[in-house]
């Protein structure tokens, strides 16, 4: 599904990523863990065609990501930070806004079954912005998936979200990779990385450190592994006290 | 079919984003009321017929007014990064750049729909006739084919709000220059033939504009 | 290497050399014009600083093109060097226009008689906006792309507010005259060569400034590296 070979994207002098070697099968669940500032975001951004790659090359179902942007845009959701919805347009609005877009056929179907989806056909007639953070998260996703893409892109999913949200996202995601359809999701929370994705990777400074498909670990183990390389000298205790 | 059916689809987001709070025009036509009558005061002390200020006036103020509207239309994108939301969608990004142009045409239009019978009783001139509003408009494309362009930029500075005039005015000076010069002539009731070349050089502007800035937007939103 | 300091040491020399014969050609060996007087002896560097501007926006707009065709970074440092320089000789041509205006019109700011010294303010104001630009950016990769879409768009429109503030002063399009003088074959031989020195002016300026930017470059490069190399 995603192949990467030798990526690299610097900001003028500074490197954000080196050497990024990744391969994604399809239906894969993919975790890409790290603390803040390892990259994360840039190779999502890379992989959503946000951002050029500076060298290396990127595989998307066997079509060049920079030549075939075009192409590979429709088969792709991004669920950013951001939840790049208009908070003046009502929930449905920005479904069938974004459906257009994409050329989705029968759009009112589509956007009543999404909808149902994600829980929010009750809320359809409201302005996005009165949504709680929760729900504004789902209709993120209903919106990153309204052209039924084939890869799911999802960048720091959980931030903001409370325990019952949390909850609801990752059944939602479950049912979303359920329907075979490969996902890479970003986050700095390695519990949540481990109870959702068959894989994980870690990423450190612009670094693929650690591949579990290559290697495949105990959670434990691969707790180990992640402070070693994130911690930065910290134990493991000490760290999780700490990011808790 | 694609191109215009994804193009209206972002003006029609746009409209109905608008109509549903107003905020935009609302406030543009507060601002442009404010601009007539400062400079109605600061006139009145030293020139005696007011009317011959009007075409200036008219401008500067449909300038003033279109730089509220620009950094507010791109502003409203970049809340929750919808722009990415465009860019992400399989298309062209000229698609984008025709769409937020359209939206910035119809919004600063519709204020100077508003203003011109306000400016017409103020200074007691007739500025509703069809010379003039083609004029008007002429101009206004004008505007918004480089302040679509520019405010991308703008929006991504520090200080957005003051980059936006700063890069735009040297620009479209031109513009103003010669809408205010056929609009005085035409209420002056100079023959149309003799003001064709004017006419001419904004329809000149307006093309030129619009396919240099179809052609460099693509530049301003990739990443 | 060696080569390269030869072209430097040769426009060194070339534009000092030149420069010098310009004052002499100026001050001593072009006639005093008739009506105006000295102050006319101006007009050689005025329209000279002119031209350097212009030009050096030209070449601004040709390096943003080439720019943004393969994402070079010495095509925008040249674009942003060549900015610079054109910055300082319109300013120079803005004031010598203006002393000159002085003397000739008893006015420092001729609106109406004197169009292209509005043009050349408008362009000084251009291009003010295009280091604004930057300035207020981050990331020098998107520095370089929207100031080469500026500084495109900026050139486009120069010959439409020269044609516009020509044509403002009346309904009638005014015929291109000459600079209101007969230009005796002295004179005219003084003022091209003027062009030139100040062309090979800012040729030598802008290898120096070039250099800078890249030197500057790759400087913060380095300081990049060893910060990483330190915290890694």
């Amino acid at each position: 599904m995603i192949q990467i070979e030798g990526l690299v994207k610097s900001f003028g002098h500074t490197f954000a990523l080196h050497e990024i070697n990744l391969d994604v099968a399809e239906g894969q669940f993919l975790a890409i863990v790290g603390p803040n500032g390892a990259g994360k975001t840039t190779l999502l951004r890379i992989l959503a065609t946000l951002l050029r790659p500076t060298s290396g090359h990127v595989n998307i179902d066997g079509l060049d990501l920079v030549s075939h942007s075009g192409e590979i845009r429709r088969r792709i959701g991004f669920v950013s930070h951001q939840s790049l919805t208009y908070g003046r347009l009502t929930v449905e609005e920005n479904l069938r806004f974004y459906g257009r877009l994409y050329d989705v056929a029968e759009l009112e179907e589509r956007v009543d079954s999404l909808l149902r989806v994600v829980g929010l056909d009750a809320r359809r007639q409201d302005p996005a912005r009165t949504l709680s953070r929760g729900m504004q998260q789902r209709l993120s996703i209903a919106r990153a998936i309204v052209h039924q893409p084939s890869l799911l892109l999802l960048d720091e999913p959980y931030t903001g979200l409370d325990q019952q949200a949390a909850e609801m996202l990752r059944t939602l995601l479950q049912t979303v990779n359920a329907e075979s359809r490969t996902v890479v999701m970003t986050t700095h929370n390695l519990q949540r990385a481990l109870e959702l994705c068959d894989t994980v990777a870690i990423l450190s400074s612009g670094r693929v450190v650690h591949e579990t498909e290559s290697e495949p670990l105990s959670a434990d183990r691969l707790r180990e592994i992640y402070w070693a390389y994130v911690g930065n000298g910290m134990t493991r205790e000490h760290a999780e006290t700490w990011h808790s | 079919m694609a191109f215009l059916n994804k193009t209206l689809a972002i003006v029609w987001k746009d409209v109905v984003a608008e109509l549903r709070t107003r905020e935009m025009l609302s406030s543009m036509l507060v601002f442009s009321l404010l601009v007539t009558v400062i400079f109605s005061f600061s006139f009145d002390l030293r020139v005696e017929n007011i009317a011959q200020v009007a075409p200036g006036v008219l401008w500067v103020t449909f300038a003033f007014a279109s730089t509220l509207e620009l950094n507010r239309a791109l502003a409203l994108e970049m809340e929750n990064d919808c722009l990415d939301g465009l860019i992400l969608a399989p298309m062209d990004r000229s698609v984008i750049y025709f769409g937020k142009m359209l939206g910035n045409l119809i919004f600063i239009s519709a204020i100077e729909a508003l203003m011109l019978p306000i400016f017409s009783v103020v200074f007691d001139l007739n500025l509703l006739q069809p010379s003039l509003l083609l004029v008007v408009f002429l101009g206004t494309i004008g505007f918004a084919a480089v302040g679509t362009l520019l405010s991308a930029m703008a929006v991504n500075t520090r200080a957005r709000e003051v980059m936006l005039p700063v890069l735009l005015f040297p620009i479209i000076l031109p513009v103003v220059i010669s809408a205010a010069k056929v609009t005085g002539g035409i209420l002056d009731g100079v023959p149309l033939s003799e003001l064709a070349r004017w006419v001419q050089f904004l329809v000149a502007f307006d093309v030129i504009f619009l396919v240099v800035s179809y052609m460099t937007f693509d530049f301003v939103v990739q990443g | 290497m060696t080569k390269k300091l030869r072209i430097d040491d040769l426009l060194n020399w070339l534009s000092g050399l030149s420069i010098m014969a310009a004052l002499y050609l100026v001050f001593v060996y072009a006639p005093t014009e008739a009506t105006m007087g000295d102050v006319q002896r101006i007009f050689y560097f005025h329209v000279s600083s002119a031209w350097v501007g212009f030009f050096a926006f030209f070449v601004t707009l040709i390096g943003g093109i080439a720019y943004l065709r393969g994402r070079n970074r010495d095509w925008d440092t040249l674009a942003l060097s060549s900015v610079e320089i054109g910055i300082t000789f319109t300013s120079m041509a803005v004031i010598t226009g203006s002393i000159w205006a002085k003397a000739t019109w008893n006015a420092w700011w001729p609106w109406q008689q004197e169009p292209r010294l509005v043009l050349v303010s408008i362009l000084l104001l251009l291009y003010l906006a295009y280091l604004m630009l930057r300035s207020f950016l981050e990331g020098e990769e998107r520095k370089a792309r929207f100031a080469a879409v500026y500084g495109i768009v900026a050139f486009v429109s120069v010959p439409f507010t020269f044609m516009s503030i020509r044509w403002w002063q009346g309904l009638h399009p005014v015929v291109f005259e000459r600079e209101g003088m007969h230009l005796a074959p002295t004179m005219l031989a003084t003022f091209l060569f003027c062009l030139v020195a100040f062309t090979i002016l800012y040729f030598t300026l802008l290898l120096h400034r070039v250099r800078l930017g890249r030197l500057e470059d790759q400087l913060i490069g380095l300081k990049e590296r060893l910060r990483q190399g330190a915290g890694g």
